[in-house]
Parts: C-alpha cells; sequence; structure tokens
C-alpha cells in the first residue's frame, strides 16, 4: 500500500499538523513502508466477526439526569492562552 | 541508616513508618536525595519537593494522631499522564506547555487517599508514543542500569522515566500507564516489576488518554509485592469512566500468599521467535523450569493470531490517538501559535507543538479512518482484535497463566531504533496481544543477558483475575532471587 | 396531482424536492455526557464542566434522560428503536469543538424509520418518511461581534443533547416544509421531549434543498444551516429553490454546498467555512460502549407517553365534529388543543374551533406572539361564544368584542355591558326600527314592491345601523319579511 503525495497532504490538512512540503515525501514513503506491513491483516478471516467493544461484557452504564457539575468558569478559563470577560478568544472566524 | 531509607520497597517502608523506625520526612528526605543523586537519568520532568516535603510533616503528624493510613508518607512517583492538581502535566510534550490541572486523576487521588504522596512527575515518550522514552519533549531519559564507560541505554517507554526514577532507587514505587506494552517493557529494560492490570480494572479518568480501548494505568515497584499493594489502593470502580468495571477487588495480599503446586502454565508456541536473541530464549526456558520445579504444570498452547496483533495494534491506538489529540488545537490550554484564522492557528500549534512521532501517528490515525479505508483497516483491526481475544480465551480453558518474554531484548543505545519507526514498533511485540485483549499482564525481572543487563518475563493472567496473575510473579520472584542492582544507586 | 407549489421559470416547470434534519434539545436538566446544566440564558461559560471543555483526561458519561426522551420520540414517531445503537467520534476542528470531534450516532442510530403525518391547508395530508433519529452533542457558540479581529467562544452549549431527526426527500414545497417542522414541533411538546423553543435554539431545522423538472430524477442538492423559525426556514427553502432554477436555465450547474439564509436581505450565500470537502473520520467513541436496550424499558417508556397529536385530532373530530383541517391546525400549534377543550365546554366545538384558528391566530399572528402569551384566556374564549350562543350578542358584535378583549384583557361580558352591546331581542323595538327604516326610504320600499327582492338585504343593514348592530340580525330578517311579504311568510 503506497501513498501518494496527495494523500499525505490531504491527511495532513485533515489532522491539521503542518506539513511543510519538503516533509511530503519522507513522510508518504515511511508510512508507504508501515502500510505494507500492516497488509499482513488482509490473511486474517474476519467475515461475520463482530469487532471488539470490551473485554468484558458489559452494559453502557447510564448516569442519573442532575446538575452535579459546571459553575466552575475560572477552572475552565484558567488554563486558556486568551480569555476575555468569560470566553475563550480565537482569531475571528468568517462563516 | 536513614541513608538507606531509599532503598526500601513500599511495604517494608510501611512497616518502618509505622513502627517508628523513621518518619515520613526522613524517607521523602532520602528520596529527594536519591532523586537529585540521578538527575543525569532525566526521569523527572516535575520538580515536586517541596510539597512532598509539606506532606510528609502532614503525614507525621497524623502518625501521631494515629490516623495514619495504609500508605501515609509513602513516596510515590507519577508519570506525567496523570493529571496532578497544582502541579504541571504534559505528558511530554511541548503541546501542553504550561498545562497546570486543577483536577487529580482518580488513580493518584486515590493513592493519596490512603496517605501517598507525590514525589516527582516522571518522563515519558510524548503522549505515551514510543518504546525508548526518545520523543520526550523533556528530552531522553538515561536507564540506570547503563555502563559507566558505555553509551547511554534507553530505558524503555513510554513509562521510562518511571522505570528508571524506581530503578535508581529512588523511590519505592512509580505509577506508568501501559496502552501496548508500556509499563511492562521499561520494567524489562530497567530490571523493576511492571503491572498491566485488566482493562476497565483502574479508573482512566483524569489520565491523559493516548488510545482509550487500550490505556491502563498501573505501579512500577522493586518487588511483586509492593506492586499488588500499589493495584490494591489504586483499583476500582469509577462512576466518571464508562468503561471502569463494576467489579470487585480481590485481596491481592492474601493472593500472595498461596504457592504455584498445580498452576498450569501456558507456554505459547507462537512466541518462539527465529529472531529472539539467545539470552532471552534462555531466559525464558529457565522461567520455565523454575516453575516446573515449583510444583507447576506446563502446557503448550496455541495463539494463533499473535502475528497480527502488532499490525492491528498499529491500526487502533493511532486512529484512536488521531482523535483523542485533537483537542491539543492552542484554544483552551497548553501551547498557542499566533494564525490569522484558526485553521492557521491550530496547524501551527499542533506542528511546533508536537513531536515527530506523534505526529506520524496522527497522520497513521487520521488515514485509516479516513473515508474508503476505515472497513479495510480500522473496522478489520477490531475484529482482529476480537480474533486475538478469542484466543486468548480458547488458552485459559486449557492454562490459569501465560508465561512469556516482555521484550525481544535488553535496553538499547540511545539513538539506535530512533531513524526505523518499525524496527522501534517491534519491542512491543510480546506485550501488545494482552493489551488488545484487555488482559493483565506483569513483567519481573528474571535475569541479566551477556550484557549483565536486564531481562524481564512476562506473565499474562485472565480477565479481572490479578489475584492468580500476581500470585504467579510472586513465585517468579521468589525463583529468581536477587539481581545485581544497577550501578547508579550502588 | 400533488398540488404541492412549483416554481415556474422561463424554460418551464420545476418541482422542489426538500429533506429536513431537526436538531431538537432534548429535555433534561443536566448536558448529555457531564453534570452541566442545561438550562438557558446563563453567563457564558458559566454551565460548563471540565467534560465540556476537554480539558485532558476527561470522560465522557451518558445521561439516561437523554437517552429515554430520544427513545420516547422515536415512539411517537412510530419509529424502530433499536436495541442496539453505537457513539460515533466525529473528527472535524472547529473552534465551538472542544473536543476536536463531536460524539453523534452514526452507522447505528438509536432510532430508525418512522414517519409523521402532514396536514396541509388545502386539505392534502402527506406522510414524511423519517430516516432515523439519532443522539449527538451540541456545539458551543461562537460571538463575533464583541471584537473586530477575534471571536469570542462561549461553552454553554457545547454538550447539549440533542436528538437529530433526519427526514426523506418527501417534502415538496416550502409550505409543506413548514407544516412538518410545525407538526413536529407540536410532536415534541406534546410528549415533553422537546421544549420546540426556536428563538433560544431548541429546535433547529436544517434544509437540503434541490429542483427537478417535475418527476425527474434528483437535482444536485444544498444544505440551509440552521434555521431557527418556521417562517425562515420557509422563506429560506422558496428563495434558494429559485436561486438554483436561475442557475439552472442560466445553463449552469448548481454546487452542492452548505449554505446559510440571510433573513434581512432574503437569500442564501454559501458558507465560507464550510467549504472545504468534509471527511469526518467517524469511528466508535472508545470511550464509550454500545448502548442496549431491553424491551421492558423501551414498553415502560411507551406507557409513558401522553395522547399523541395525531390521536388528539381524530378525537377532536370524533367528539367535537371538527373539520379535519381545523383539527389539525389545533394539533399542529403548542398548547392549541388543550386550549380549545378549555373553551369548548359546553359550547360547539365547532364554532369554538373557527373563532380560535381564525381570529384568535389571526389576532395573535399580527401581534407575533405564541398562544402561550394570549391575552385572550380560553375561558374568556368560551364565554364569548357562550354570549353568541345565548343570544346576547351577534357574531358581528362578537368581532369587536374580541378586538377588545384581545387589546385589553377583559372579560366579554364587562365590555358587553361597559358599551351596551347587548343584542336588542325584543320584537317591538325591532318593529319600530324596520317602520322607521321603511318610511325613511320610499324609493327602495318602491323597488322591492316591483319584484327587486335584493333589497330586503339592503333594509337588514339599515335597521343594524339604526341600532348600532345590537339588534339580532335573525330576527330583524323575519320581522321585515312578515311586514314586506305577510302572505310568503306563512
Ligand atoms: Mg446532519
Ligand atoms: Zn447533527
Amino acid at each position: 500500500m503506497a501513498l501518494s503525495d496527495d494523500d499525505v497532504r490531504r491527511v495532513a490538512e485533515l489532522v491539521r499538523i503542518g506539513l511543510d512540503e519538503s516533509e511530503v515525501k519522507p513522510l508518504g514513503e515511511e508510512l508507504s513502508r508501515i502500510f505494507s506491513w500492516i497488509e499482513a491483516l488482509r490473511e486474517v478471516d474476519v467475515a461475520g466477526v463482530a469487532p471488539m467493544t470490551s473485554v468484558v461484557e458489559m452494559q453502557l452504564r447510564e448516569r442519573d439526569d442532575a446538575v452535579t457539575d459546571g459553575d466552575c468558569r475560572d477552572q475552565v478559563l484558567g488554563n486558556a492562552p486568551a480569555a476575555d470577560d468569560g470566553h475563550f478568544v480565537v482569531p475571528r472566524v468568517i462563516e | 541508616m536513614a541513608s538507606d531509607l531509599n532503598r526500601l520497597g513500599v511495604a517494608e517502608a510501611a512497616a518502618r513508618l509505622a513502627a517508628g523506625d523513621c518518619s515520613a520526612v526522613e524517607l521523602v528526605e532520602a528520596c529527594i536525595a536519591a532523586q537529585e543523586a540521578a538527575a543525569n537519568l532525566n526521569a523527572v520532568v516535575a520538580d515536586t519537593a517541596e510539597r512532598a516535603c509539606a506532606a510528609a510533616r502532614h503525614a507525621d503528624q497524623r502518625r501521631h494522631r494515629n490516623e495514619a493510613r495504609p500508605l501515609e508518607g509513602i513516596p510515590v512517583a507519577v508519570k506525567d499522564i496523570f493529571c496532578t492538581r497544582g502541579a504541571p502535566t504534559t505528558a511530554g510534550s511541548r503541546i501542553l506547555d504550561g498545562f497546570v490541572p486543577e483536577y487529580e486523576s482518580t488513580v493518584s487521588a486515590k493513592l493519596w487517599d490512603t496517605g501517598a504522596i507525590l514525589l516527582g512527575k516522571t518522563n515519558m515518550d510524548e503522549f505515551a508514543m514510543g518504546s525508548s522514552n526518545e520523543t520526550s519533549w523533556w528530552g531522553p531519559v538515561r536507564n540506570p542500569w547503563s555502563p559507566a564507560d558505555g553509551p547511554s541505554l534507553v530505558p524503555g517507554g513510554s513509562s521510562g522515566g518511571s522505570a528508571a526514577i524506581v530503578a535508581a532507587h529512588a523511590v519505592p514505587a512509580a505509577l506508568g500507564t501501559d496502552t501496548g506494552g508500556s509499563i511492562r517493557q521499561p520494567a524489562s529494560f530497567c530490571g523493576v516489576v511492571g503491572l498491566k492490570p485488566t482493562y476497565g480494572r483502574c479508573s482512566r479518568w483524569g489520565i491523559i488518554a493516548f488510545a482509550s480501548s487500550l490505556d491502563q494505568a498501573g505501579p512500577l515497584t522493586r518487588s511483586v509485592a509492593d506492586a499488588a499493594l500499589i493495584l490494591q489502593h489504586i483499583a476500582g470502580f469509577d462512576p466518571k469512566d464508562s468503561t471502569s468495571a463494576d467489579l470487585p477487588v480481590p485481596d491481592l495480599h492474601s493472593a500472595l500468599q498461596g504457592d504455584v503446586k498445580g498452576l498450569r502454565v501456558g507456554i505459547p508456541a507462537e512466541y518462539r521467535l527465529d529472531t529472539l536473541p539467545v539470552a532471552v530464549g534462555d531466559l525464558w526456558e529457565q522461567g520455565i523450569a523454575w516453575f516446573r520445579a515449583a510444583g507447576a504444570e506446563l502446557r503448550d498452547v496455541s495463539l494463533p493470531h499473535t502475528r497480527y496483533a502488532l499490525p492491528a495494534y498499529y491500526i487502533v491506538a493511532p486512529a484512536e490517538a488521531s482523535a483523542n489529540l485533537a483537542r491539543y488545537d492552542g484554544v483552551r490550554f497548553g501551547l498557542r501559535s499566533a494564525g490569522k484564522d484558526p485553521d492557521e492557528l491550530y496547524t501551527r500549534t499542533r506542528r511546533e507543538g508536537f513531536g515527530e512521532e506523534v505526529r506520524r501517528r496522527i497522520m497513521i490515525g487520521g488515514y485509516v479512518l479516513s473515508e474508503g479505508y476505515y472497513d479495510a483497516y480500522y473496522l478489520r483491526a477490531q475484529q482482529v482484535r476480537t480474533r486475538i481475544a478469542e484466543d486468548f480465551r480458547t488458552a485459559f480453558r486449557e492454562v490459569d497463566v501465560l508465561l512469556t518474554p516482555t521484550a525481544p531484548s535488553s535496553a538499547f543505545p540511545e539513538g539506535a531504533k530512533t531513524d526505523d519507526p518499525l524496527a522501534m514498533y517491534v519491542n512491543d511485540i510480546f506485550t501488545v496481544p494482552a493489551s488488545l485483549a484487555g488482559l493483565p499482564a506483569i513483567s519481573v525481572p528474571a535475569g541479566l543477558d551477556d550484557d549483565r543487563l536486564p531481562l524481564g518475563l512476562q506473565l499474562i493472567g485472565q480477565a479481572f483475575d490479578e489475584a492468580t496473575l500476581l500470585r504467579a510473579a510472586a513465585a517468579l520472584e521468589n525463583a529468581v532471587g536477587t539481581l545485581q542492582a544497577p550501578a547508579v544507586s550502588a | 396531482m400533488t398540488g404541492a407549489r412549483t416554481i415556474v421559470g422561463a424554460t418551464g416547470e420545476w418541482e422542489l424536492v426538500i429533506g429536513l434534519e431537526v436538531h431538537a434539545q432534548a429535555a433534561t436538566r443536566s448536558k448529555l455526557f457531564s453534570g452541566a446544566a442545561t438550562a438557558f440564558g446563563a453567563e457564558p461559560n458559566v454551565q460548563v464542566s471540565l467534560v465540556d471543555a476537554a480539558m485532558p483526561g476527561m470522560l465522557p458519561v451518558i445521561n439516561g434522560a437523554a437517552v429515554d426522551q430520544a427513545i420516547r420520540t422515536g415512539l411517537a414517531l412510530g419509529a424502530e428503536v433499536n436495541r442496539f445503537s453505537v457513539f460515533d467520534r466525529k473528527n472535524y476542528f472547529y473552534p465551538d469543538l472542544p473536543q476536536g470531534y463531536q460524539i453523534s450516532q452514526y452507522r447505528h442510530p438509536i432510532v430508525g424509520a418512522g414517519e409523521l403525518r402532514v396536514d396541509l391547508p388545502d386539505g392534502r395530508t402527506r406522510v414524511v418518511g423519517i430516516e432515523r433519529l439519532h443522539l449527538e452533542q451540541d456545539a458551543g457558540k461562537l460571538v463575533h461581534d464583541r471584537s473586530a479581529t477575534d471571536s469570542h467562544v462561549d461553552l454553554n452549549r457545547a454538550g447539549i443533547p440533542l436528538m437529530e431527526i433526519v427526514s426523506r426527500p418527501d417534502l415538496r414545497d416550502w409550505e409543506e416544509a413548514g407544516a412538518y417542522l410545525r407538526k413536529l414541533r407540536a410532536l415534541l411538546r406534546a410528549i415533553g421531549s422537546c421544549d420546540g423553543n426556536m428563538e433560544q435554539g431548541s429546535l433547529r431545522a436544517d434544509a437540503n434543498v434541490s429542483v427537478r423538472r417535475p418527476g425527474a430524477p434528483l437535482g444536485t442538492r444544498c444544505e440551509l444551516k440552521n434555521l431557527n423559525s418556521v417562517r425562515f426556514l420557509m422563506r429560506a427553502i422558496e428563495v434558494e429553490a429559485r436561486r438554483q432554477v436561475g442557475i439552472i436555465e442560466a445553463g449552469e450547474a448548481v454546487r452542492q454546498e452548505t449554505r446559510l439564509y440571510d433573513p434581512q436581505r432574503n437569500e442564501t450565500r454559501a458558507m465560507r467555512s464550510k467549504e472545504d470537502a468534509h471527511d469526518y473520520r467517524y469511528f466508535p467513541d472508545p470511550d464509550l460502549l454500545p448502548l442496549s436496550l431491553s424491551d421492558a424499558r423501551i414498553e415502560r417508556l411507551r406507557d409513558s407517553l401522553p395522547e399523541l397529536p395525531d390521536e388528539i385530532r381524530e378525537r377532536l373530530i370524533g367528539e367535537y365534529g371538527l373539520t379535519p383541517y381545523d383539527a389539525s391546525v389545533l394539533v399542529a400549534e403548542p398548547d392549541a388543543a388543550g386550549f380549545f377543550e378549555a373553551a369548548a365546554q359546553g359550547r360547539s366545538g365547532k364554532r369554538v374551533a373557527n373563532w380560535i384558528v381564525t381570529n384568535l391566530f389571526g389576532a395573535l399572528n399580527e401581534a407575533e406572539r405564541p398562544l402561550a402569551e394570549s391575552p385572550v384566556s380560553a375561558e374568556a374564549l368560551g364565554q364569548l361564544v357562550g354570549l353568541i350562543e345565548n343570544g346576547t350578542i351577534s357574531d358581528r358584535i362578537a368581532r369587536d368584542v374580541f378586538e377588545e378583549m384581545f387589546r385589553t384583557g377583559s372579560s366579554p361580558q364587562a365590555i358587553v355591558e361597559a358599551r351596551g352591546l347587548r343584542q336588542i331581542q325584543d320584537a317591538d323595538a325591532i318593529d319600530a326600527a324596520i317602520d322607521a327604516a321603511l318610511s325613511a326610504n320610499p324609493g327602495q320600499l318602491e323597488q322591492y314592491r316591483a319584484g327587486k327582492t335584493k333589497v330586503l338585504g339592503w333594509f337588514v343593514g339599515q335597521v343594524m345601523k339604526a341600532t348600532r348592530g345590537q339588534a339580532n340580525p335573525a330576527l330583524v330578517n323575519a320581522r321585515l319579511r312578515q311586514k314586506l311579504d305577510p302572505d310568503g311568510a306563512g
């Protein structure tokens, strides 16, 4: 499985990791090598096999509907690189 | 006498404190001194000495008032992936530079509730992605077993700082996390005990996520008994973690008392790799002999899908990580690089904040989940996981525990594998299958190789049967006897 | 023939194809995956937990009440409730999305196919297919007007539980779309699973709109985002359909894209932020297990449902003799059926319904007020109809009284008394007025005698005018006929 340069650019854009153009080729080659190693999985017969969800048979537990959290704006904003008047701040978004 | 306090294990230290032979302040100060002496290991990234001293004084006061709790005054180092209230928490990443959580992970909080004291946030591979502790923003950790005149050896990873600081006798115990081997493999490299509990046994709340379906917290200690003791106190149901198991925690102390007569120990054929170094193979044979001598029943078993474990892991873990790490975007915490619009801000922040290995895995994860590839990669890998778990279930009809090597080699020199991700990934070949199946597993130091470097043997148990696993581990430890301690603490 | 509106362009007739995705906030006290409050109108970022802010190490725990509301809504839509459903991560970056993914349901939603019956003003009924209903988290809010260079982020809405209800593309014009949304809102409100408050964002619609030649294959669609009133929904669909017809007739192709409706300019425009093709990389959230529902739970919730709008509609037709259209209008408006039943106690249902649908809704519409804020109570409207029925006032006077009731909130009796509007029932008084009218208008009387019988109506009008509308019109009519035509009256 070989990744094209465009594959690399497309995925890098999706995951916002910021790739220099000079990094595209070497990263593509490296990923292609990893993916050809991963190809081994094709040998496994998985017909009708359920994907794994949990180690033990477990039910999703549900919470009671009660207000038990929030009201902690100082904590929420405490680590923010930019905050103003109770808000997080980001460069202007154009919708 | 007091100068040796740092060499005490958890149980010994607790006994000495209880007997009034030493104070918590003395114990903590001895460990602080040992950590300072071991500063060249680069094992500790956030200095918590001052608050540890304050906590130790507090612990001594409680003891005077007869209010001492089980681990009152015992210092424990914590991998920098656990959010610790008021102490910087970075997961080894620049992207969390300056992040100070106002909350405490469930597991560490439980430990402090028993009276234990935080002493040192330990270095780790960035976001736990690595097997050598070389991907940390804080720089590599040096294995205390590194020869004085030779190259610096890696401690393994990702809990390399925790393994190294325990091996250096600079703290009696440390917490780590294990996703594909991140407790067991560094334990093997550093000659300490590393226990990964069953997935769901310990809460993941407050632990920075790498791969949610695999991550599990556990102890690194210098004895099996200490690992059991720490696990006893950090395990248990947590309603804040939807994947936490609502099951009682067995009495692990009494579990250690029994012997292994009649215990059925399985040897999986598929772990006998052609490429296995002779020393590792020999040690495994030695382990088999020890168990046989102790009265255990040895059986060959087959885990036919073993060879698919690593490739499946390198789909599942990066896929989950690619989403788990999306929250590091420069908006609410951590590093922020300037951008004219949010997208530029994200891209620059993540480029500057994440290291090479993290970016590589996010790419892998993004790719396997992207349109047209989900079924072929992610879904298939999760199906293979089911197959692997079935293999184990089948084997456990015949045996009680499995015995394997922990890692395919002893500690290697820094830089030896950094250019070849695949060579690095193979480090986890023996640890990843149990991770994928969510099973408990432990690495016990079992011998030294020709370079006089430690090697561990791994025991894998059935889901939620840490009691049997620890009983077998204690028997193995007993058979091994004492290994030569690393040079740094000699 | 469907009877739906079409657009007639320069080259002929175009049919619309519309599907709606409605986001309805599930009525709960706390958020879908955290214990923060959902109440409307809080200060920014106050109703935010560390989970909602996606702080490192935080984990989701699902709110059982949100699950219940989704199940109840599914049942009310006559839909299949899936015993097994899965929460997926929908991955994308946006400043209002703290986790970098939205927890939603993609491959396995909690509710499958159902339908909603929509009655249209022209008497047609359209049964609209519901494709699915799934649970998901809402995003936060971006505030753009606090700064020229920055946007501010408020996460109070982040994590609020939404039920996304996706219709099949079964709607054929904006009237149908409006009627569908009204009916859905009435259903949600009737069962209490959503308060339906569109101004506060508890209910929002996205419309997928395309045009085609009648009966031709589907055209390229555009998605209109976040329409927050029925009126805007209808106007947006019409203006978007006309835009698409214009493009196609100019020989160009419609581009599939996400667009925003600008109510000020009554036009739609492409969203700049949604330009890139999305690849959401959905995968099951490893922090949550699949949701499995028992039959017992579903049956318990089925039993908790009140009378549904369609059931009420049938009952109004059967019990009160309402026309199907009036009954449909009453069940489609929030609280209207209850209002009707309270007003209709002991009165003609048909007449009460007519007063509500025509007069009251007309006045409310003009005043842009919901029924809940009607200045005329159900009791007062019933009294007004009672005054008509017992002959105290005429229909005409009643309209004046109603106007004053709506303006001042006074009771109809008080208005009738204060203004002396009581109807004249006294035959002698009416005869006197008739005589006066006849003698004052000999010319018209002559015309009548000459066979122009229409003049009778004119004389009724004169008498009513002379009595300031207070004469009983039926009585005036009868007495006049008797006077003018004593033989024919027998
Ligand atoms: Mg949608
Ligand atoms: Zn949605």
